[in-house]
């Protein structure tokens, strides 16, 4: 059985907090940059060159792309043939302090949800699954809550036709509007209960993007980027660079359906031990 | 800064313009505190009447930075307070997104302006704050208002005096 040291989850969760915050996912970047090709009209190009600018002045000081450096959500993949010595969660919060305080992040997490009080950088929000293997994955996703607060999740009927379904999602982007930083990357989660329908459209958001699309996911892409909404909401052809659906098995009763919208500064980074 | 009528009344929806001066940043928190103690009619930490404020909490200034990354935040979530700090004198506001129906009738009432930053471009609008300093309810972090010095911030108009919105009339 392999030992993997609560010490080297937590300086390695510090430094993926560290490269999410300021270096913008490659596949992200190559997916504005496709669109800023296609766009025609000056003021969406010139935001979006402006994006393209920010996250290669980010990279460059080693700034954070964007002040909200969200709430920090850790995707934990654990081999069931691996042993953590010491306390696995006290490690991925101690990493997450470490890296943010490092890297200048911000501290956007109240301790209590009703009475607030001062921010710190913790808690997180851990994920984990366990896995075949010996090996630890660890993904952090900063997720900015501009974007968090429109997520969307509706229990349909199971004899729901697919078009209501795609217009449940469609109007969930309209309904961002301009003010989640669009263009886009949608996380769709279909299935499961719920809760995990939830989960489902958040880890959709770690698929790469502007790779190969599934046919409803094509669909959808089309149908947003006719929205006109366009980077910062003032029209153009990018609103969304990407729609990643995520599905499950689910009940004979029911039909889970949660979005997960993501600004353009989609961020993560991962790492195995 | 103070920004006079003159220079509100020539700023039409769509323009983009270049700000440099004074502006103050001020979030969901000191929004509620704002609203508060001018309903108590108490003292305000900076003088409110004329004055711009920037919907931004910034990241912590890294060593020989002035501020750290520092975009605008939504602006929705403002808007509940706005109409009263339009009331008390605010002229201008710098955010993100669309603004509700009773914010723009503020907006035209009042005579104010707002304006659009760059939104998700935090380190690319760091460049154009000079100096940052703190006025004001330091015990909310990253939510606290600073005073920022700005030199050329690129911004865009989107709702003018005359309540003319760049998103349309949604």
């Amino acid at each position: 059985m392999k030992t993997i040291s609560a010490k080297r989850i937590e300086d390695a969760v510090s430094k993926l907090c560290v490269e999410a915050n300021t270096v913008l996912r490659s596949d992200v970047l190559r997916q504005l940059q496709s669109v800023y090709k296609k766009e025609k009209k000056g003021r969406a190009k010139n935001i979006l060159e402006a994006i393209i600018k920010n996250a290669s002045l980010a990279k460059k000081e080693g700034l954070a792309i964007c002040q909200d450096t969200g709430m920090p959500v850790v995707f934990l993949e654990l081999g069931q043939d691996a042993r953590i010595s010491g306390d696995l969660r006290l490690a991925v919060n101690k990493g997450v302090q470490s890296g943010y305080k490092k890297g200048n992040l911000r501290k956007s997490i109240v301790s209590d949800p009703l009475l607030r009080g001062e921010s710190g950088y913790s808690p997180v929000v851990i994920h984990t699954d366990i896995v075949p293997g010996n090996k630890l994955k660890i993904t952090v996703l900063p997720k900015g809550f501009g974007c968090e607060n429109k997520s969307q999740s509706r229990m349909f009927n199971p004899t729901v036709k697919i078009d209501e379904i795609k217009k449940f999602i469609i109007e969930a982007v309209k309904s961002a509007g301009p003010d989640a930083c669009p263009p886009y990357i949608v996380g769709v989660g279909i299935g499961g209960t719920a809760d995990y329908a939830a989960l489902l459209a958040k880890k959709a958001l770690l698929k790469k993007i502007g790779g190969k699309a599934v046919k409803l996911e094509e669909d959808l892409l089309k149908k947003i980027n006719k929205l006109n909404i366009g980077p910062m909401g003032l029209g153009g052809k990018a609103t969304c660079l990407a729609v990643n659906i995520q599905f499950y098995p689910t009940h004979i009763a029911g039909m889970p359906v949660a979005v997960n919208i993501s600004c353009h500064a989609l961020r993560s980074a991962t790492a195995i031990l | 800064m103070n920004m006079h009528k003159r220079q509100i009344d020539v700023l039409r929806s769509g323009d983009e313009i270049r700000l440099s001066g004074v502006i103050y940043t001020a979030r969901d928190q000191a929004h509620k505190r704002l609203f508060e103690a001018i309903k108590k009619r108490k003292k305000l930490p900076f003088k409110l009447e004329g004055a711009i404020i920037y919907y931004c909490g910034p990241t912590a200034a890294p060593k020989g930075k002035a501020i750290g990354s520092c975009g605008p935040t939504t602006s929705r979530r403002m808007d509940e307070f706005t109409p009263l700090l339009l009331k008390a004198g605010l002229k201008g506001m710098i955010g993100k997104g669309n603004r509700s129906k009773e914010v723009i009738s503020a907006i035209k009432k009042y005579k104010a302006v707002y304006f659009l930053a760059y939104a998700g471009c935090g380190a690319l609008i760091s460049k154009y704050v000079k100096k940052a300093v703190p006025v004001a309810y330091r015990d909310l972090g990253p939510e606290a208002i600073l005073k920022l010095e700005v030199k050329n911030f690129p911004l865009i108009v989107g709702i003018d005096s005359r309540g003319r919105n760049i998103y349309g009339q949604k």
